[in-house]
């Protein structure tokens, strides 16, 4: 899912970072001070994700789970994914330095499109329609990365096509994987705990 | 469960295996560090031309010499970064429009591609090495505390901190529950069965570590938090940290001047 150093251009890595930037303000402007150990906590299993790997055929995937970021954060997803994708840059070379912007966009835009078209779904008390709320935004989240990933490819050069045509299909696995995943996770949570369903940008203290 | 398999993850995981040591730039103030990092990464991704790729690589490789790092553990990351350039190598050469140079079967590869993609080479490896030698000689909360003093909002340097701190918990139980659900025979495959139970197990992991998380936010609370870190180990700039930005500056000025004239 990361775009690696070196090989973006310049108008690219440019553009995505000055979107990373203004989605991250959005996001920590929209983020109460004591929601920022949830907006944490989704980081870190968002890094975490990366090192969970479910089985697809005879290989196997690590998971994104950007879309239920998304679901449950709202904007605050831009720097929850900002401070995962940061810290694997750090710690394991993932991604990099100059792509930060680029990735957490990619990654983080689709999040936050879930949440606006989604989140409303989960609200309702109605299994049915919370489940393709969670399918859904397992599946849209990863396809609209993929494609933003492609697209940042193509944008650097033309004879990017190629590769950003294999890095678009390479994404239908795990894309399937999430969608069900998600559906799942999302049932479970609307069970278990309905209330972190609710996106910490969207809560508002009433008491003081 | 055969006797053959083992229950892998009670160890923890190390991130910062290079932040130990005493070379130069472990002892440079992490300050210094991350804007020579960010400088050198910013100059090196703008530039095209191939000379000044070529002599950035020395300079990261003289970085790394610097920071005198296990040399097995910089190639291991090396070798897994090179694997997305390894790919590029495969298509970029046979799609990037130029003069030919060989052909395989119905594909020819251009000069310019090669080029092209002898430079994303040099680029990608530069950077990470200058990375590594440069932000993995520091802890991570070394890091996150010299952002604060760059400027980085306050509300983002705690979710950074936050962030790194539940990532181990977070891994510690994600192991816990799968190795729960090892012991009652799961077997991942590809079925509807094992994504709803890892559907189960991501759910789980959130719920625990939110409830912790909330705990230990209102513990911090209890005792005075105000979203400031109070710390007792202030960086402390010496002259030769300004003497290192210094010569940074100067060959980053330099590979500009380099890329210009060439």
């Amino acid at each position: 899912m990361h775009i690696s150093e070196g090989v973006l251009s310049p108008p690219v890595l440019i553009a995505g970072g000055v979107l990373a930037v203004a989605g991250v303000t959005a996001g920590l402007k929209q983020t109460e001070t004591d929601q920022i150990p949830k907006v944490a906590v989704l980081s870190s299993a968002f890094f975490v994700a990366s090192l969970i790997h479910v089985p697809v055929g005879p290989t196997s995937m690590h998971l994104v789970l950007n879309g239920i970021t998304g679901l449950l954060l709202g904007w605050a997803a831009f720097p929850a994914i900002f401070v995962g994708l940061a810290l694997q840059a750090i710690l394991f070379q993932f991604g990099g330095l100059t792509t930060l912007g680029v990735n957490t966009f990619n990654m983080a835009f689709p999040a936050v499109l879930c949440f606006y078209l989604f989140s409303p779904l989960l609200r309702r008390e109605n299994r049915s329609w919370n489940v393709t709320a969670g399918v859904a935004s397992g599946v849209l989240a990863i396809l609209m990365s993929a494609l933003l990933i492609g697209l940042s490819l193509v944008f650097t050069g033309q004879s990017f096509l190629r590769v950003a045509q294999i890095a678009v299909v390479a994404h239908t696995p795990i894309m399937v994987v999430e969608g069900i995943l998600t559906g799942f996770c999302v049932l479970f949570l609307k069970k278990v705990k309905p209330e972190l369903l609710v996106p910490s940008s969207s809560r508002r203290r009433d008491t003081s | 469960m055969p006797a053959s398999e083992t229950i892998e993850g009670t160890a923890h995981l190390n991130f910062e295996e290079f932040s130990q040591g005493d070379s130069l730039l472990h002892q440079a103030d992490p300050r210094i560090k991350v804007i020579m990092a960010a400088a050198f990464a910013g100059t090196v991704a703008m530039n095209q031309s191939f000379k000044v790729l070529l002599a950035s690589l020395v300079v990261a490789s003289v970085l790394i010499a610097l920071a005198r790092l296990e040399r097995q553990e910089v190639s291991r990351r090396l070798f897994v970064v090179n694997g997305f350039v390894a790919l590029l190598w495969l298509i970029l050469p046979f799609t990037f429009p130029g003069s030919p140079l060989f052909s395989l079967g119905p594909l020819t590869a251009t000069h310019e591609g090669v080029r092209y993609t002898a430079a994303i080479t040099l680029r990608t490896n530069a950077i990470i090495l200058a990375t590594i030698a440069l932000l993995g000689t520091s802890s991570v909360f070394q890091l996150i505390h010299a952002l604060r003093h760059l400027r980085i909002p306050i509300k983002l340097v705690q979710i950074f901190f936050f962030c790194y701190r539940y990532i181990s918990v977070i891994e510690q139980e994600y192991h816990r529950l799968h190795n729960a659900m090892r012991v009652r025979c799961f077997r991942p495959r590809t079925s509807i069965h094992t994504y709803k139970s890892y559907a189960y197990l991501v759910g789980m992991l959130l719920i625990k570590s939110y409830e912790h998380s909330q705990r230990v936010y209102q513990a911090m609370l209890c005792r005075g938090f105000r979203g400031e870190y109070p710390v007792y180990r202030h960086f402390h700039l010496q002259r030769r940290d300004l003497l290192y930005l210094a010569t940074m500056g100067i060959i980053l000025a330099g590979l500009v001047v380099l890329g210009n004239v060439g």
